[in-house]
Order: C-alpha cells, then structure tokens, then sequence
C-alpha cells in the first residue's frame, strides 16, 4: 500500500514537473511576424486588434509589416526561398495552390480548426482553402459581386428600381447611355473586361447559361461549348450590339469605378471591397443590387474572391502555438465583426453575414445575399489565367472575332496553364 | 627597419608612376568588384537559371536543358514582343535623332530666350516616367482627349489610340519620342558646339549654301554624336518598360500584347508567375540580341572625325 501511495506521489510530482514545464515554455516571451499589402484601413484595423491580441496574451508580441499592394505578391513569393517572412502571412485565396505546393504553408491544424466546424461555420467559397484534404488558411472577411448604379442616372431615364434580369439591365443601360463609340459622354454600363467582368463571364454567366467552367477536380476547363459561346457573346454583345459602354471609358487603373464615381457610368459591376472608396468618393445617391439573373431560368450566381491568413513554416516551437492563437484570433467571430465595422468588408462566416440587419443593409445586404451561391475560382496561376480570359474578350471587342473562337482560344491557353500545373 | 628598402624602392625613377598606378587601380577595384556582383553575377547567374525549369515556389528546380529555349520558338506572346520591340526601336530611335537635331539646329538660331527653350524642351525628360503616362492617357483618351476633341473639331474621325491592338504600340512610341527629344537636343547642342566656326566661315567665303553646309559640315562632324545617340537610344528602346507597363495598367502590354516588350514579358512571366527559368532564357537572348545589335552599329556607324 504504502508503495502504491510513493509511486503515486511521484507520478504526482513528476506530472507537476512537466506541466511546470509546459506552462513555462509557453509563458516566455515570443515575437511573431504578420504580413499583409498596404491598405489604410486593414493596417490600422489589424494594428488595433494587435493590441488587443496581445493584452489577452501578453508573452506573445505580433509585428505587422506591409508591403505596397502590387509588390506584395512578389515580396512574399522572395520570401519563400530566401527562408525567411512572416509566421502568418496574408494572402489572396487564388495563390493557394502555389504556396502550398512550394510547401510555404503549414496545413491547419485539425484540433484547433476542426474541418466540419469550419465547414459548419464559413461561407462555401471557403472549400476553395481545402488543398489535399486539408485547410491551408482561413479568411477574416469575403468579398462578392454586385452591380453599383447611380441613382440619379436611373431617375433622370425615368427606371423606377435597378435591374433584376439580365433583359432588364440591357434596357435600363441603353437608357441611360449617351453617345456613341469612341465618343460616349455617358455609359449605360461600365463594362471592363480586365476589371471585375472577367470573373462575371466565366463564374456566372456560364453557368446562367447551363455550363460549367471547370470540371469538378478543377483540372479541366469546362466551358468550351455551347454554354460558354453564349456566354460571351452574351457579354461582348453588351459593347458590340448593344452598344451600352465601352472599356477604358476613363484612363488609368479603376477606369470602371472612377468614371462611375465621377457619376458619367449608369451601372457597374463591383465587389464589396469598392464600397469604401465609392462611398467616399461618389457625390450623388447610389445604389447596390444583387447581379441579375436571365428571365428564362432565373439561375443566381456570384464570384466569391477572399484574402486569407495562412502559417508559414516558418513557425515553429513556440512561434508556432503563437500563431496558431493568432490565427484563431483573426478568425474569430469579434474580429470578423470589427473588420465589417472598420474595413467594410462582410464576415467570412454563415451566422454574422446572415445576421438580419447585415443582410437588409442597403449597401451589404445584396453582397451578403450573394454568399450562399457565390463560387470561387482555384486558380493556378493567376496571371496567366486572367490573361486567357481577357485577351479572348478583347479578340471579339477589337478585331471583331467570333465568341466561339474566341471562347476555344481561352480554352486552349488556359488549359495549357492546367496542364503544366498539374502535370506531376 | 623592414620599411626602408621600400622607401628605397619608391625614390627610384619610375616609382612614382607605379604608385600611382597602384592607387589608381585600387580605387578602380571598388567599382569593379560592385560590377562584377551586381551586374556580372547575376547575368552569368542568368545564363545557368535559363537551363532550369526555375520556378521560385517550387522546391525542386529539375535541369531541362534547351527546353526553355525550345519553348521560346512556339511562344507567341514572345514572338508578337520581340516584334514589338524591333518596331518600338524602328520608329523611336530616328524619330527621336530626326526631331532632336531639328530641334537642337532651330534652337541654335534663336538669340533670346535660349536658355528658356532649352529648358522647356529638357523638361519631358526629368519628369517621371509615371505621371507622363497618366498624362499621356488623358491627352490620347478616345473619349475624352483633347487629341481626339481635334481631330472631331477638324471634321476627322475620332481614334481609339491606346484602346486600339493597331494604334497602341505607336501612341506608346510617341511619348518615348516626346520624352527623350530633350535629352536629344542637349546632345546635339553639345555636338553643334564641338564643330569650329572656321568651317563654316570658309564655306561661306567659297559660296556654299545653308543645305550644303548643313550636308557637307554639319552632318559628318556630328557623327559621333549620331552614333552615340543611336547606340544609347537603340539600347533604351530595346529595354523599354515603364511606359508600357503604366500605359495600360490593368491589361499591361496590351490591348491583345500589341504593346507588349521583351523586357516587360521577362518581368511578367519571372515576377507576376514566377517561372524563372523561362525568363532567363528570354533575357539571355535579350542580352545577346542587344550585344549583337551594338557592335554592329559600332562597326558600320563608327568614323573618325578631325575637328582639325
């Protein structure tokens, strides 16, 4: 008995020790790195809840650094080899594919972020951070589509409400439209092939057209038929026969959404990430409808785009639990709730976007709405596939190509992008 | 004790010199050294990444040989831009020789205000690339550009510019024109300078007229001006960039490539995609078409000039 009774008393001591032990290592001091592009709001907003974080968990220190928006991606790809970088770095959800397969990022790890909680919990496009059964990153907020119209343009062409068809958008923009070819002086709709529209065509009108874009392992384009050739002549028909805008209406980098702004384009199509800067920048009454449907079979599509937060394997020992928490953090529903409040940006997750007064918000609530259809692209290389697409646009907005050979032309370059992706 | 053989040595006839030689290639040494890993390494670097199928994501970076090169010969893009950038040097290089000398000779003539014109005309070249281009856009905006307000006012048919696959590429080429036409100018105010009066004093005296002088003095005596500007301008067109890439932000080197260069597909595919492997390749021939280009056109434009 009595030995019993030592051994126990040991066990005792000895468990006391480790956990000493444990609790010890987690106490000291540890500094983590977080990285994400240069945008006002979102660094004084993360610079807020970094405070926060770290008065919660004082051993831990985050450091966030920033990177200019169109430099960020080359920063954090130079970083990969160099071995060095952040421990949690932001990043746009189409680079995933690549960073994983460099082996940059650290799978999530299934106790702290259970898969069916995540599956339960976030928007679907979220699936599109599921790589070889496994989550890479999460996101704090998501992003949809939506038309910007301007309210005063509709009033003053005597249309009541924005367009919920398709057939309704065509005339309410050739109301609106002033002028002719090249030299409109008011749009009826902005229509920019390299701006938001690209993700348009082959996200939703392909699939309001009975098509698919890509197959379902992602490997294969989908959309060189039928449904894909009335796609884009659905959509190059907008300039070319209906004559209702043309591209690069404004010079410069947001063309769509300046001339909007500047209140001289009825409608545009924009994800919420605009709102802010439409909000301070339009002078006029503006409003924000849900992307029309065809009157034949009403089919409701979207494209869901995200920026997400993943863990470098940089993170390691301590630095690694470190950002785990951080993580966690970051995706909570409070900090999602604070990013709605100061980036503008809707929750990445099912219960805060479907929260009522968020979805009957004039301004987020078509966003919102959009969440449960929207689809997200895999992207493999983002730059080249983007290319694909609006070359084959401008093929038939410039040198009057046809929308079938325009579409297989797509097909083909971005089919090869695939090809050599996925070849091994 | 050890030092005063050497002390020796430097008071013997000649030492001086070598000293100086000494010196003078250390403090050659430094720049040198910075080249040799700054500028050297890294082509020489080049050269070896083009037989990679490099990419800076990926963990392996398997040898492929001549694949990177293979593939270059089927690449369209690269195609359409080593065009471009033959057209870009085409149009570019004499325009800017033709207008610059023009410009330099009127500015000659002038007695007052010279100091303002030359100013004036310098000023599009100190200006950063950027804010020229935006400015470009405006000005060549189909819809509301004061070019094409013109063109309407004059009963012309409006263009599209830079929103046309066929006007881009020379709507580009004249802000490149317009920009280094002062830099041009000073060159050639410098080179107008360099030719002695006296010539033209005799040619007058012999009847000559102001065409003749301007063939028979003026012309010869500037070449190695012209060949300066044609070597460096044939160089700078050949690595022409920034304009391309701020022309046309969103779509860059479009629309459809047709302002697409070489030096800009190699940043493209090296630091939008990462494949830089295949971008080396391409530099590699970049770095080799511009070596072959100068010295050809230091071997037939090159002539001794006797200012006497």
């Amino acid at each position: 008995m009595k030995q019993v009774f030592t051994r126990l008393a040991l066990m005792t001591l000895a468990l006391g020790a480790v956990s000493a032990a444990v609790s010890g290592a987690a106490a000291a001091p540890v500094t983590i790195t977080y990285w994400q592009y240069d945008y006002a709001s979102k660094v004084s907003t993360v610079n807020d809840l970094i405070k926060k974080f770290q008065a919660a968990n004082p051993d831990i220190t985050v450091k966030q650094e920033n990177f200019p928006y169109d430099a960020y991606s080359q920063k954090v790809a130079s970083s990969v080899p160099a071995g060095q970088g952040p421990d949690v770095v932001n990043m746009f959800y189409g680079w995933l594919p690549q960073y994983v397969d460099a082996g940059y990022l650290q799978p999530l790890p299934e106790k702290d972020f259970p898969f069916k909680q995540i599956e339960a919990n976030y928007a679907p496009m979220v699936k599109t951070s599921k790589i070889g059964g496994k989550y890479y990153a999460l996101p704090t907020a998501v992003r949809t589509l939506a038309v910007f119209y301007n309210k005063d343009l509709f009033k003053a062409a005597g249309i009541a409400q924005p367009p919920r068809t398709w057939e309704d958008f065509i005339s309410d923009a050739g109301k609106i439209v002033k002028g002719t070819a090249p030299r409109f002086t008011t749009l009826g709709f902005g229509i920019q092939p390299d701006g938001q529209d690209y993700h348009v065509l082959r996200e939703v009108l392909v699939r309001q057209f009975g098509g698919q874009p890509y197959s379902k392992d992602g490997k294969t384009v989908a959309y060189n038929n039928e449904a894909g050739t009335r796609a884009m002549t659905f959509y190059t028909d907008l300039a070319t026969k209906y004559k209702l805008g043309v591209p690069n209406f404004f010079p410069g980098n947001n063309s769509y959404r300046d001339a909007f702004i500047a209140g001289k384009v009825g409608m545009i199509i924009d994800g919420s990430f605009a709102v802010n800067t439409i909000k301070t920048g339009a002078k006029f009454g503006w409003g924000v409808s849900p992307l029309p449907v065809l009157a034949a079979n009403k089919q409701r599509g979207n494209f869901g785009s995200f920026w997400v937060n993943g863990i470098t394997k940089n993170a390691t020992g301590d630095k690694l639990a470190a950002s785990i928490k951080f993580l966690k953090f970051m995706t909570s529903e409070e900090t999602q709730r604070t990013w709605l409040a100061n980036v503008g940006e809707i929750p990445a997750s099912r219960k805060l976007s479907g929260d009522d007064a968020l979805r009957k918000d004039p301004v987020f609530g078509p966003f919102v709405y959009s969440l449960p259809f929207a689809s997200s692209t895999v992207f493999v290389d983002e730059a080249g596939q983007r290319k694909a697409w609006v070359d084959a646009i401008n093929t038939v907005l410039l040198q009057g190509n046809s929308p079938a050979n325009a579409v297989k032309a797509a097909a083909a370059s971005e089919q090869k992008i695939l090809d050599e992706y996925y070849k091994k | 004790m050890t030092t005063i053989p050497s002390i020796a040595r430097l008071r013997r006839p000649g030492s001086l010199r070598r000293r100086q030689t000494i010196t003078a290639y250390t403090f050659l040494a430094v720049p040198l050294v910075f080249f040799l890993i700054v500028r050297f390494l890294p082509t020489f670097t080049a050269l070896r990444l083009s037989l990679f199928d490099w990419n800076i994501l990926k963990e392996v970076q398997p040898y492929v040989g001549f694949a990177n090169y293979d593939k270059l010969l089927h690449d369209g893009v690269f195609g359409r831009a080593l065009v471009n950038t033959a057209l870009y040097t085409i149009i570019g290089v004499p325009a800017q020789i033709v207008l610059g000398l023009a410009t330099a000779l009127l500015l000659g003539k002038i007695r007052k205000l010279q100091g303002l014109f030359r100013a004036l005309y310098f000023a599009p070249y100190v200006t950063p690339i950027v804010a020229s281009a935006w400015v470009w856009q405006w000005l060549f905006s189909p819809q509301f550009g004061p070019v094409n307000t013109l063109l309407v006012w004059l009963h012309l048919p409006p263009q599209p510019f830079l929103t046309s696959p066929s006007q881009a590429l020379a709507t580009t080429a004249a802000l490149v024109v317009w920009q280094n036409l002062g830099f041009q100018v000073v060159l050639f105010l410098a080179g107008l300078a360099a030719i002695p009066r006296t010539y033209y004093e005799a040619a007058e005296i012999d009847g000559a007229s102001g065409s003749q002088a301007f063939w028979k003095i003026t012309l010869p005596l500037l070449n190695p001006t012209i060949v300066f500007s044609v070597v460096t301008g044939t160089i700078s067109y050949l690595q022409l960039f920034t304009q391309v890439v701020n022309l046309n932000f969103t779509d860059q080197g479009g629309p459809l490539s047709s302002t697409m260069t070489v030096a800009l597909y190699i940043y493209q595919l090296a630091f939008g995609r990462f494949q830089t492997g295949y971008a080396s390749a391409i530099t590699v021939v970049l770095f080799v078409i511009i070596l072959a280009i100068t010295l050809l056109q230091l071997r037939f434009l090159t002539r001794r000039v006797d200012y006497g």
